[in-house]
């Protein structure tokens, strides 16, 4: 009988993106690695997003935006996320990010941002570095 | 309820607590195959509620890989515009490997609504084949929701469904092939008797909003005649025996399985089995009275 934690995350794509491929191959991606991923797909807003975060006791929340506005979103889920309580859950992102803006995203909280060639199995690799601990401690 | 579905001990003595702030709740079941649009009619269903001013709480449930253990949860997507009503709490749970439709946890769950103070709690349950009717012992009333156009599957599902629908749904009914099967269903119900005929059956279209108010209403009597009739009785003490027994079997199981691994170890007992060096009836018997021994 397994008493490992499972490792819940949610996936949502904020603001006014379109396209939610990317997304849905992260979601694959993780839950196959054997993460259970609420997956609340296009348009959310932050506090849609932190609601679910909330209700769904996730570990982690990862954001994808391809539309160009992390710089408002990022910041934007997380004061929605501290207005709920928890500012301490860890938020990582996906999607087109330039260099300098990840060094400042990273900088105000963000806890990983991952641009487009990182492999899946490096996104996995981070989760069982750096949330894993967090669940089972 | 995250320790209650990872099975942490403490959360079953904060559980214990909240039990006897429980049994308030009207939980309703919502079962069907993939692709029926249950999670669009749970959709409607809320904003019913949330209209004539009802907390709701929702478990919406998906299954887990076999494989590798792990779930997409999405049924949250067919509820957006509840994600940030104050009234409205959705939990998504994944199976992890239980059967019948349900996660382990499902009622523990809906037992913590209930005592939040939910007063309906809406149960929306993994596609159901022919054995995943579980939803039936959690639920006061249970709504099944197929599709037109089923043709030959109507046959495959009937057995399964039939016998724990309260309210059976035509979902899509705008598409060819609905009314036909709401009078193949018709005949399916006939052909089994008195109570079957109380069952109704509705046709809707989910995702237009259109025949809610008709299941709705649908459920309202139903829940009525269960709370004036001793069928409303029967099925909590159903309830309440089915769950005791779930329980029984599983700590039985826990508690066996330390034990064999206390000693030999698991592994060894499986090969010794396999190897026709025991068979499992004794070895299942000698880890029962080992257990019955040291009591």
């Amino acid at each position: 009988m397994s008493t490992q934690r499972k490792i819940r995350i949610l996936v949502a794509k904020p603001g006014l993106d379109g396209h939610d491929r990317g997304a849905k191959v992260v979601a694959r991606a993780l839950a196959d690695a054997g993460y259970e991923v609420i997956y609340t797909g296009l348009h959310q807003t932050p506090d849609m997003i932190a609601s679910a975060a909330v209700q769904e006791a996730v570990d982690l929340v990862g954001l994808s935006i391809m539309s160009g506005a992390h710089m408002t979103l990022f910041p934007a889920v997380q004061k929605a996320l501290e207005k709920r309580g928890v500012s301490d859950l860890p938020v990582f992102g996906g999607g087109i990010v330039p260099e300098e803006d990840k060094a400042a995203l990273l900088a105000g909280g963000v806890n990983a941002i991952f641009t487009p060639g990182t492999t899946t199995t490096e996104i996995i690799d981070w989760i069982e570095a750096n949330v894993r601990p967090r669940v089972e401690g | 309820m995250r320790d209650l579905d990872d099975q942490l001990p403490g959360a079953v003595d904060e559980l214990k607590e909240l039990y006897p702030h429980t049994g308030r709740a009207f939980v309703l079941g919502i079962t069907g195959n993939p692709g029926s649009g249950k999670s669009t009619l749970v959709d409607c269903l809320i904003r019913s509620y949330r209209d004539a001013g009802r907390r709701v709480g929702v478990v919406a449930i998906d299954p887990s890989s076999p494989f590798t253990g792990g779930a997409i949860l999405g049924d949250r997507i067919r509820m957006q515009r509840h994600a940030t009503d104050d009234g409205v709490f959705i939990r998504s749970l994944a199976t992890r490997g239980h059967l019948g439709g349900l996660s382990r946890s499902t009622q523990d769950i809906i037992a913590v609504m209930d005592a939040m103070g939910h007063d309906v709690i809406i149960v929306e349950t993994v596609g159901v084949g022919q054995d995943e009717v579980d939803v039936v012992s959690t639920a006061h009333t249970s709504v099944v929701v197929v599709v037109p156009g089923l043709g030959d599957e109507i046959q495959a599902i009937k057995a399964g469904i039939l016998e724990i629908a309260d309210i059976l749904v035509v979902n899509k009914a705008d598409r060819e092939g609905a009314d036909r099967t709401v009078a193949d269903l018709s005949m399916m119900l006939d052909l089994r008797g008195a109570a079957a005929k109380r069952v109704r059956i509705l046709k809707a279209v989910a995702v237009k909003e259109q025949g809610i108010g008709e299941l709705v209403e649908a459920v309202s009597e139903h829940r009525a005649e269960l709370d004036h009739e001793t069928e409303g009785r029967r099925r909590a003490l159903e309830r309440a025996e089915t769950r005791l027994k779930d329980l029984l079997r599983s700590l039985a199981l826990d508690r066996a399985l330390a034990r064999v691994e206390a000693g030999e170890g698991l592994a060894a007992l499986v090969q010794r089995i396999a190897e026709r060096k025991i068979d499992p009836y004794s070895a299942a018997e000698k880890i029962l009275a080992e257990l019955m021994g040291e009591a």
